[in-house]
């Protein structure tokens, strides 16, 4: 049975200038124990699938289950199962971190759990923040509870939009380390985030959503592998030559080139050299994520996985 | 692009599955939803309890030193005995009204109430611990006024049981009431604006500081198309043994309204209307 399951899933949004289609036939299940990466760029539709599927939004068309409890007919067991870390810095201002803590374990008809909630926040690097008032806390420290408040109640299947937008390296550290832990010892963890050298670090598989569609759905090896596999990285302070832009990337000084083989590099250097440019610090290197991510978002037309493909 | 994108072999649930809900699991849930809703006024209690006993105290103060044996009610009750059970009921309606409108209005302004829609809390649980914070709140408002004012008046307790019953089913309707618009409201003002002009006037307008039977023909008429009035009347009764109308009248109008409010305000959480879209 899968962790879980998406079928068919739209989403319609009625607005003013019309109907806006934010998930157009989504289908796709995540196993136990999967490290599952949701990736795509804004507005693509990663918050509004997992909105539904943590209930707080409904779906068009389609069902979505957890662990084969349909969110919407076995809502209550469904969302037991699930922990989510919202994406939005929230919290209850009338609260310590403590009491928030047991308040969200209640929910769940958890309580007398004050050694879990420990462990959370040693884990968290939280333990001397216990008794402080939410108010108190700073940006950081805030999305930390937010992740403590997710996994109170332990759920079995952990849900994380954007975690670590806008925070510090060390708590990406603490927290990658953690729920990598807690994915060692079974849990199931769909991580949606921009940081697409943490999606390649952590997910075992990876789903990509361009306007509401599922565009690639594959193993991360597998992804990595399926596309231009050589990447050709330099520092250029004159202009690319025209005849090598469309193929290119410039951030800056840098230029990324993707080439296939050996051949191509040799004439993309020619062509370099032709034009008397002086490439600085040339590596030739293999695609990374975000290579496949870009190549992926610039194809023109989304093409859809269909759902029977994804069916197992 | 491999076609199938299947996940690796051999993944196994390793985590075993949350237990299945059992009914101490849903009172919990309940339990721990009203001991929030119940601490979170508490902790600015301030603002929510001690503030509205000194307004109450102020109009008592007011009202009662300038009407004070210039006006007798129902043959030979003093203005003061008469306006106390009236300011004690009103602080308990607006008391449970605040509580419940201001508590989800901010948490969903603040973006916490997500906190409570990923839970496995039903519409049922969430009406049951709003609404009874509600009436812990109005319960705690309306016995502090009780305490402060009746050094300035003779108390009579005619029939407690009407009392408990008004206070209660008052209360309950608020909260209820409060959480509608709660549940409507996008913004605080709007709040403000069902409170001024919507509870404000129509608790002002029940009776609180006179007898209806001092008014005019047509306002007497008009009055008694508001459902304050009976609940304000009602609780009256059991101090006086006298009101304006029947108890059982008031007990008959109070209850349908308590049922058409509630049942609204089961229906739209059931729906998660305005807060699940």
């Amino acid at each position: 049975m899968p962790a879980i399951s998406f079928r068919n899933v739209s989403k319609v949004f009625a607005g003013g200038r019309g109907e806006i289609r934010a998930l157009d036939d989504v289908s796709f299940d995540i196993e136990p124990g999967e490290f599952f990466g949701l990736l795509g760029p804004n507005g693509a539709g990663k918050t509004t699938l997992i909105s539904i599927l943590a209930g707080l939004a409904s779906a068009t068309g389609g069902h979505v289950t957890v662990l084969g409890h349909d969110v919407v007919s076995h809502y209550a067991q469904a969302r037991r199962n699930l922990g989510v870390v919202p994406q939005e810095l929230v919290f209850d201002p009338f609260f310590s971190v403590r009491e928030a803590l047991r308040i969200q374990g209640g929910y769940f008809g958890v309580y007398n759990n004050d050694a879990w909630i420990d462990e959370l926040l040693a884990n968290l690097g939280l333990a001397d923040k216990a008794n402080a008032n939410m108010r108190q806390l700073s940006g950081g420290m805030k999305r930390r509870v937010l992740v403590a408040q997710a996994l109170v109640h332990r759920p079995p299947v952990i849900v994380l939009d954007e975690p670590t937008a806008g925070v510090d390296v060390e708590l990406r550290q603490t927290l990658w380390q953690f729920i990598a832990r807690l994915n060692k010892e079974g849990h199931t963890v769909l991580l949606t985030t921009h940081y697409l050298e943490e999606a390649e670090a952590l997910c075992n598989r990876i789903a990509m959503l361009k306007q509401g569609r599922v565009v690639a759905l594959d193993r991360t090896s597998a992804l990595l592998a399926g596309t231009a596999s050589t990447m050709l990285r330099f520092k250029l302070d004159r202009p690319l030559p025209t005849q090598l832009l469309a193929q290119s990337r410039v951030t800056g000084r840098i230029v990324q080139i993707t080439a296939h083989d050996a051949r191509e590099v040799e004439s993309i250097l020619a062509t370099l050299h032709a034009a008397a440019c002086e490439p600085e610090d040339l590596e030739i290197g293999r695609a990374d994520l975000e290579d496949v991510f870009l190549e992926i978002m610039q194809a023109e037309m989304p093409q859809r996985i269909p759902a029977a493909q994804v069916a197992h | 692009m491999s076609s199938l994108g299947a996940p690796p072999r051999g993944a196994r649930p390793l985590v075993a599955p949350a237990p299945a809900e059992t009914p101490a699991s849903v009172l919990s849930g309940v339990r721990t939803l009203l001991y929030k809703e119940v601490l979170r006024f508490w902790k600015v209690s301030f603002q929510t309890v001690a503030a509205p006993v000194l307004t109450a105290v102020l109009y008592l103060l007011i009202f009662g030193h300038v009407l004070e044996g210039r006006v007798t009610v129902f043959g030979s009750v003093g203005y003061t005995s008469f306006l106390i059970p009236g300011l004690v009921m009103m602080s308990v309606l607006q008391n449970a009204f605040a509580n419940s409108s201001s508590s989800l209005i901010q948490s969903k302004i603040t973006g916490n109430l997500v906190f409570l829609l990923v839970t496995p809390l039903s519409h049922w649980a969430w009406f049951l611990a709003y609404v009874g914070a509600s009436l812990v709140r109005g319960v705690v408002v309306g016995a502090g006024v009780m305490l402060v004012t009746v050094w300035f008046a003779p108390l009579h307790l005619a029939a407690p049981g009407w009392i408990l019953l008004f206070t209660v089913a008052g209360a309950v309707l608020m909260g209820a009431l409060g959480l509608i618009a709660g549940l409507w409201a996008e913004k605080f003002d709007q709040i403000a604006a069902f409170q001024n002009f919507l509870i404000m006037p129509m608790t002002f307008l029940s009776g609180v500081f006179y007898s209806i039977q001092s008014l005019p023909p047509f306002w007497q008429a008009v009055s008694h198309l508001n459902p304050f009035f009976y609940m304000i009347d009602g609780f009256r009764h059991g101090f006086f043994g006298v009101s304006d109308v029947s108890p059982w009248t008031s007990l008959a109008v109070v209850g349908c309204s308590l049922v058409v409010v509630c049942s609204l305000c089961l229906m739209l959480l059931r729906r998660g209307y305005k807060i699940r879209h």
